[in-house]
């Protein structure tokens, strides 16, 4: 057996340590190791995007990176973007707007679409659908999807008008 | 008392039927919350999985586990020969057939579950399963239908006697040894003879192949034998957890009390789910064997190989009329490939499902079907995907005979549709092949889709393309699609719908708490549906308790009542019929409790949004809220306290939802790329229950069906391998290839539904795939063509255009 690594990691803001074998990918770090269960396994090939996290400000697909790849970054999960007192408005327009039914895709969608509107917060339809086209979802065919997003942008960015 | 709120304001605060009710389900899933299969965890959880052949056909040699146990972390290893003293190497399909769990001798086709390695994590199972030393002896391949039934090669040396003749299978005579059952329904010598002797019949031969539901969170379950307790308790992503329970102790001897099958969050299912597979057994055997519980998560390759194909059938049709197009007679024979074992997920007494809903939505007098199922070295499955049983293929078949018969004739497609509809008028309408339609009102349908449309228009565009085209101006065609379809869901009537002879009823029980809140369980189970959300909705505007102070429960055989599943649209047409029911049994016990309260007699109050009023007397009245803590605090003379109510609903009809869509494309033919310009769908789904929910799934079915119609399938090559087992290969849309849909709708009411409603999930798919096909095939029909086979991908529409001569 291979000799294990020593891996630091900051994961919504709480810094873990451990041991693991070269060969352990991130997706089984975070799922089975740290019992962060909002990313989900859909593909393992990077295909459908429900294990999508963020690394050090990048969407990452966790189940075909090592967690030794991401040794020293920092990863956020859905679990990070908000909960029940801080919602974030992504998470609350998902709702509003029906942008989710068997709910399997949703955390890999919203931290991918949390990057989206980072990088862009007024993207248009098609820079919304081009976005997100490494999340798969089978059930909603995307249309309330792309609403949700519009909504969460319009709400963001009327959010930081009102601050400004 | 004063009534302070407006009647209008009492039905709003209920966010009963009718309303779009945000969904209560949201909350944990859009916060990482969800409780699916692979979040299960528990103390000592070891995993399994499974050493598969790479093999379609061959004999199995020897297996050698030694070297595996020698793995760090392998704990076992179990092949047939393990499960053999238990009886349990082989399980009962849900089609009459049965299957090996583990390869007892041979293996059948490519991915085949030949040993299962259980370890104390997935790596150590993964290393297992590598050491794991299998010899194989390759035997001949069968992936032709046609060949297979001419073939000496046996698939199946089980079901052939020593003496090499072919006994009966489960649905009667077999004609060769790789044959499973013919099926047939209707009038086979009345339909030849109008065929003969009709002004004009059109043929047609097409292959609806094979694909998958392919839900993105795939297969699994745990499963955990308490010893000390003698209960067994599985988990697992199970579309049908009741029927999982009978059947696991069926198979195990286990009593079906002792074990408790709980299906949690699902993640999709579109029929992947239903069946029972060789891996929720074999982790079942492994927790006893162990002590511990076992998980076992299929990967994406294993899911897409081996658990549920759908479709796969070859469709032979004829299709006769008069001069002025009135149709007169049909005639479709299907050979349908099932793969190495008969797993098709139908009801008993059908074992291509309800194909013979495939007269369509058009009076068409004289009709017969024969379907011929045959063994092949592929997996077995045979599932529902996103529709009511081979109802898609039904569909397609004929939309496409439509078509196809439109050119024959030389006439409008719209137009042939329109005279052979069955008129408003005719319903209930008994078809050719047995079917009674309950209602509809196709034309009404129709009119409004083609002028929402404006269909003269599209075809004068379309019109002027093929000129333009000619004319050397343009190299996009244009495709107009359309499709109007009938499904037959809500299965089904006890008196001819079972599944292993388990009645396809379906239940709902209901408790009132004192304080005027409740709790509903339904023996079926969401897959993203929103059934928490919209079953609610339901019992709101039956009890009138409002919807958010009512929670739905699923999934939990120990405490949600029988039911046969969530599959087949059957949710709502029926589980939703034994949740109206329930709740007009609570409400016929609360009226006795108002009467009483306000000392009048049982006739005298009548129920009103959310409470019972005296009649003529609207200022006296008794909330259910209140009537419900009366039902808990007060001794009322000849009625027992509390309240709680039961229903079991039997249906005594299917239901027939349907839909008009049309769909406008452009395909460029020189790429092969097809270009949805347009897609409108009005769909009738009788009562509507929340409207924002039945639009999420038009959108989501239409892309189920987009994907099957434009690329997606599950292909082998002639060794029987299975070319498209990843997400490269295999197409799942994404939001860059999808458009935005345009809805709507009529409500004709099921008149045999206690609501009303008919069920919604699956219309769009199964009008969706002949309509994006249509699209494709009317691209083309200038230019001579009749028909051509889907998955229509850019290759396939390349080719055809290239064998049209449009590429000069």
């Amino acid at each position: 057996m291979p000799k294990k690594m020593h891996i630091k990691l900051n994961v919504n803001g709480k810094d873990e340590e451990f041991l693991a074998e070269p060969r352990e990918l991130l997706i089984y770090t975070l799922r089975e190791r740290l019992n962060i269960t909002g990313p989900h396994i859909g593909c393992e090939t990077s295909h459908c995007g429900a294990c999508t996290v963020t690394i050090d400000g990048k969407s990452v697909k966790a189940c075909t990176i090592f967690a030794a790849q991401a040794d020293g970054k920092e990863v956020t999960t859905i679990e990070g973007i908000g909960g029940p007192d801080d919602l974030h408005p992504l998470q609350n327009a998902f709702k509003e707007h029906h942008g989710l039914q068997c709910g399997y895709c949703t955390p890999g969608m919203i931290t991918r679409a949390t990057k989206l509107l980072e990088e862009n917060p007024n993207p248009t339809e098609e820079e919304i659908r081009f976005g997100m086209a490494g999340n798969i979802c089978r059930c909603t065919g995307y249309q309330n999807i792309v609403k949700s997003i519009q909504a969460a942008a319009t709400e963001m960015n009327a959010a930081k008008e009102a601050a400004e | 008392m004063k009534d302070e709120v407006t009647r209008e304001e009492r039905v709003d605060n209920l966010k009963g039927m009718g309303c779009s009710r945000k969904r209560v389900e949201d909350a944990r899933f859009t916060q990482g919350k969800g409780n699916y299969v692979d979040d299960v965890k528990l103390d000592g959880m070891i995993f399994g999985d499974f050493v598969r052949s790479p093999y379609a056909h061959a004999r199995i040699k020897s297996i050698d586990t030694a070297a595996a146990l020698e793995v760090p972390g392998v704990l076992a290893v179990l092949t047939a020969a393990d499960l053999e003293p238990l009886g349990l190497h082989w399980m009962p399909t849900l089609a009459g057939d049965k299957q090996m769990v583990l390869a007892d001798g041979k293996v059948l086709f490519q991915g085949q579950e030949v040993a299962f390695v259980v370890a104390e994590d997935r790596y150590a199972a993964a290393d297992g399963i590598e050491a794991v030393e299998v010899e194989y002896e390759e035997l001949p391949v069968l992936v032709d239908p046609f060949e297979a039934l001419k073939s000496d090669v046996v698939l199946r040396e089980d079901l052939v006697a020593e003496d090499g003749s072919i006994p009966d299978g489960a649905h009667g005579p077999r004609k060769h040894a790789n044959h499973i059952f013919t099926w047939e329904a209707g009038d086979k010598d009345p339909t030849e003879e109008v065929i003969a002797n009709a002004d004009i019949v059109a043929e047609e031969e097409m292959y609806y192949h094979r694909t998958h539901p392919c839900p993105l969170e795939t297969c699994g379950c745990v499963a955990s034998m308490d010893k000390v307790n003698g209960k067994l308790t599985l988990w697992g992503t199970f579309q049908a957890p009741h029927a999982i329970r009978t059947i696991v102790s069926l198979i195990s001897g286990l009593e079906e009390h002792n074990i408790r099958v709980i299906s949690p969050d699902i993640g999709g299912g579109f029929g992947n789910k239903v069946g029972a597979y060789p891996g929720y057994v074999c982790s079942v055997v492994a927790s006893i064997v162990t002590g511990k519980p076992v998980k076992w998560i299929e990967d994406r390759m294993d899911n897409l190989m081996t658990t549920a194909f759908a479709r796969d059938y070859w469709m032979k049709g004829k299709i006769s009329a008069t001069k002025e197009g009135k149709i007169t007679g049909l005639h479709c024979h299907v050979t349908a490939d099932h793969g190495g074992f008969d797993a098709c997920a139908d009801p008993t007494k059908f074992p291509a499902g309800f194909m013979n809903i495939c007269t369509g939505s058009y009076d068409i007098p004289t009709a017969y079907l024969e379907v011929d199922g045959v063994y092949t070295n592929k997996a077995p499955g045979g599932v529902s995907y996103r529709c009511s049983f081979r109802v898609t293929e039904a569909v397609y078949f004929i939309e496409r005979m439509i078509e196809v018969l439109a050119i024959k004739l030389d006439m409008d497609a719209a137009e042939l549709r329109r005279i052979n509809f069955i008129k408003k008028e005719q319903f209930p309408y008994t078809a050719a092949l047995g079917w009674e339609y309950d209602s509809g009102d196709y034309h009404t349908a129709w009119d409004k889709a083609l002028k929402a449309v404006d269909y003269e228009g599209l075809r004068a565009e379309q019109a002027q393309r093929v000129e333009d085209f000619k004319a050397g101006k343009t190299r996009k065609l244009m495709g107009i699609g359309l499709s109007f379809f009938t499904e037959i869901v809500g299965a089904g009537p006890v008196k001819n719908c079972d599944i292993l002879g388990l009645g396809m009823f379906d239940s709902c029980e209901i408790r009132i708490h004192p304080t005027g809140s409740a709790i509903a369980r339904l023996g079926t189970i969401s897959q993203g549906q929103g059934h928490a959300t919209t079953f609610a909705q339901i019992l709101a505007s039956e009890i009138g308790l409002p919807a958010d102070s009512i929670t739905i429960e699923e999934g939990d055989t120990d405490t949600a009542p029988y039911g046969l599943g969530t599959y087949g649209s059957r949710s709502t047409p029926v589980a939703g019929a034994a949740t109206a029911m329930a709740g007009r049994k609570i409400r016929a016990k609360a009226q006795m409790i108002a009467a009483y309260l306000l000392e009048v007699h049982d006739n005298d109050v009548e129920f009103d949004v959310d409470r019972f009023v005296v009649k003529g007397a609207p200022e006296k009245f008794k909330t259910m809220k209140e009537i419900a803590f009366a039902a808990y605090n007060q001794a009322i003379p000849g009625i027992e306290p509390g309240l709680e109510a039961v229903s079991y609903y039997d249906p005594p009809n299917m239901t027939y939802p349907f839909g008009a869509y049309v769909c406008v494309m452009d395909i460029d033919v020189d790429t092969g790329v097809p270009e949805i310009r347009r897609f409108y769908a009005l769909d009738d789904c009788g009562t509507r229950i929340n409207p924002m929910i039945i639009e999420g799934q038009v959108h989501g079915g239409l892309t189920e069906a987009l994907a099957v119609a434009l690329g997606q399938e599950i292909a082998y090559d002639d060794m029987g391998n299975c070319k498209t087992g990843t997400l490269m290969d295999f197409f799942l849309p994404t939001a860059w290839e999808v458009p935005n849909y345009e809805t709507d709708y009529t409500v004709t009411p099921s008149p045999h539904h206690p609501i009303g409603a008919k069920g919604v999930g699956e219309s769009p798919h199964v009008g969706g795939v002949p309509c994006f096909s249509n699209a494709v095939q009317d691209a083309f029909r200038p230019f001579g063509n009749t028909h051509t086979n889907m998955p229509h991908d850019h290759w396939r529409i390349w080719k055809a255009a290239n064998e049209l001569g449009l590429h000069g």
